[in-house]
């Protein structure tokens, strides 16, 4: 191997292994430490002070006894099954907001496109931080939504939507519309309009012609988008903190509270860790997904 | 071919596009407003700009965060790059899966996993807590966005100009630079600006891996933000989303007006042809 060549391939694989790799294995390793008053807060630390044997001892020390605390403590479970349902909910209601508007885009006249394609985008550049902070200006109790519908006489009391999960539904979709619009808009904007003008011709009604035609080969999209909203929704710490209450348990704010607050190093990276294992899966299929739709194009 | 919209496509667009800017709407308009009360008009005023503008901690934050986005940018899009490169063209190597792995890995993380990991990282070798460990950790997580940016242009690069040029007795090095470079410039440019975006806009992995004296403008905007809704941060705010849009704008502009150039060059081309 010439010189050259290695000093490319060496110089970002080693700044990822070092700043990616080594911090995961640190993640495991305290994982399966103790927590203890000190500093840092969890034992043993590995060190070559005392030698072979002094490492061999430290390793002897590591178990699983925070794992055992999340599968004990239901609060964790919980945590868990209420970000898949959080994500998953709010996913599905994306898809329905995005797929009409990407649908419009892609059936606009050609050189409104490009217009609309940086509208929709232009929004996901600005700070995700103000953005969740303009809805807490809508949604709380004498925000500018529950003023409105007071105005209009459609409520007498203020609807308690801030600091609810309904609330973090509502962040989280118009956090990751863009998301979900992207891909839908490319798969929609492919499709061959010549196949439309057949379906008519051959006495196909619209809606069966969207049926039969556009929604099967929009389904990619479909997918894709799914997942770039749905996986890293179930980590979101940001919108629960902010726009849900503290009965909205979800498990991004639970590791922070769990490192931020109780100080609990060990727990911390035990919730990372299954929180990891748990996105595994839907990572997997949305990279398989990804490969197979890459191959059919190309 | 359809010219015009038809009612249901424009129903759509306005209501999806009402949902999207709406809410940042109601933000810069109250950000004019005399009131103290955020939801109530109280007449046309600038005075909370003005408070923004002299509060020091704001602009030590907003500094800070600057110089980090510039510098963990610039090295993510060379570390990204170089990535790319790799990803594309060095063909096969020992620990190939592993490196794709570590490039795709970061990308769907979740932020307090990867802030977490980092500082762990940065406790357990004594490193002190401060501007270059938050510029490390935005780095390490740009570059794997800018190595795909980068890897999607290189991918549809045409190989054999750069085979000419090493046939005309470039070196390889000096053929990337004078070849391929200028050809996947715009995506190294793209690349930079969202290293640059994304580190602005990093509250999390910020906050994990901050220390004393190094308060991100993200980290002291939450820190209000959490106190509620105020006309101060409706005013910093109208600040941030102008200066994005003016840079989104602009570098649409550029880009469109590059396009129609080389479509130009493309005509003249084959016309001489």
């Amino acid at each position: 191997m010439r010189t050259s060549r290695k000093f490319l391939i060496l110089t970002p694989y080693l700044w990822l292994g070092l700043f990616f790799l080594v911090p995961f294995l640190i993640v495991i390793k305290i994982a399966l430490s103790d927590s203890v008053t000190a500093s840092p807060p969890y034992a043993p630390t590995f060190s070559l002070d005392e030698g072979l044997a002094g490492l061999r001892a430290s390793f002897a020390q590591l178990d699983f006894e925070n794992f055992l605390w999340l599968a004990e403590d239901g609060i964790y479970l919980k945590a868990y099954l209420n970000s898949v349902k959080v994500a998953a909910i709010a996913t599905l209601l994306t898809l329905m907001i995005g797929y009409p508007v990407a649908y419009a885009m892609a059936k606009a006249p050609r050189d409104w496109r490009k217009t609309l394609l940086l509208l929709v985008i232009l929004p996901f550049w600005t700070s995700f931080l103000i953005r969740i902070y303009a809805w807490i200006g809508i949604l709380k109790n004498e925000g500018f939504l529950n003023l409105a519908l007071m105005k209009l006489g459609i409520i007498d009391q203020p609807l308690a939507i801030m600091h609810t999960e309904l609330a973090v539904y509502v962040g989280i979709v118009y956090s990751y519309l863009p998301f979900m619009i992207l891909p839908l808009y490319a798969s929609l904007e492919r499709i061959d309009g010549r196949l439309l003008e057949a379906a008519e011709d051959l006495g196909c009604g619209a809606l069966a012609a969207f049926r039969q035609i556009t929604l099967p080969l929009s389904l990619p999209g479909v997918v894709a988008g799914c997942f770039l909203v749905f996986i890293p929704a179930i980590g979101e710490f940001v919108i629960p903190d902010l726009l849900g209450g503290s009965g909205t348990l979800m498990i991004g704010k639970t590791l922070w509270l769990e490192f931020f607050s109780n100080r609990d190093w060990g727990v911390a990276a035990a919730v990372a860790i299954v929180l990891l294992t748990i996105l595994i899966v839907p990572i997997v299929l949305f990279q398989r997904h990804q490969q197979k739709h890459q191959e059919e194009l190309g | 071919m359809i010219r015009r919209f038809n009612m249901f496509n424009l129903t759509s667009l306005t209501f999806g596009l009402a949902f999207l800017y709406l809410p940042l709407l109601l933000v810069v308009i109250y950000s004019f407003n005399d009131s103290r009360l955020v939801t109530v008009w109280g007449g046309f005023s600038t005075k909370w700009y003005g408070i923004v503008l002299n509060n020091d901690a704001y602009l030590e934050a907003a500094w800070i965060t600057l110089r980090i986005a510039f510098v963990s940018a610039t090295l993510a899009t060379v570390l990204g790059t170089l990535s790319a490169v790799v990803m594309v063209r060095a063909g096969s190597f020992p620990g190939r899966t592993l490196f794709s792995g570590m490039i795709f890995a970061p990308l769907v993380m979740p932020e307090v996993v990867t802030g977490l990991s980092l500082l762990l990282l940065f406790v357990a070798i004594g490193l002190d807590r401060g501007f270059w460990t938050i510029t490390i950790a935005h780095a390490t997580f740009s570059m794997c966005y800018a190595s795909v940016v980068v890897s999607s242009r290189l991918a549809s690069f045409d190989r054999s100009l750069e085979d000419a040029a090493l046939d005309l007795g470039c070196t390889p090095l000096s053929a990337f630079r004078q070849v391929t470079l200028p050809v996947i410039a715009p995506a190294v440019i793209s690349a930079w600006l969202l290293s640059f975006t994304l580190s602005l806009d990093d509250l999390v992995i910020a906050t994990f891996t901050s220390g004393p004296g190094s308060t991100t403008l993200p980290m002291k905007l939450y820190s209000s933000v959490r106190l509620g809704v105020s006309p101060e941060i409706n005013a910093l705010s109208t600040m941030l989303i102008g200066i994005v849009t003016a840079g989104v704008i602009a570098a649409s502009l550029v880009n469109r007006r590059q396009e129609r150039r080389q479509q130009q060059d493309h005509r003249a081309a084959t016309a001489a042809a």
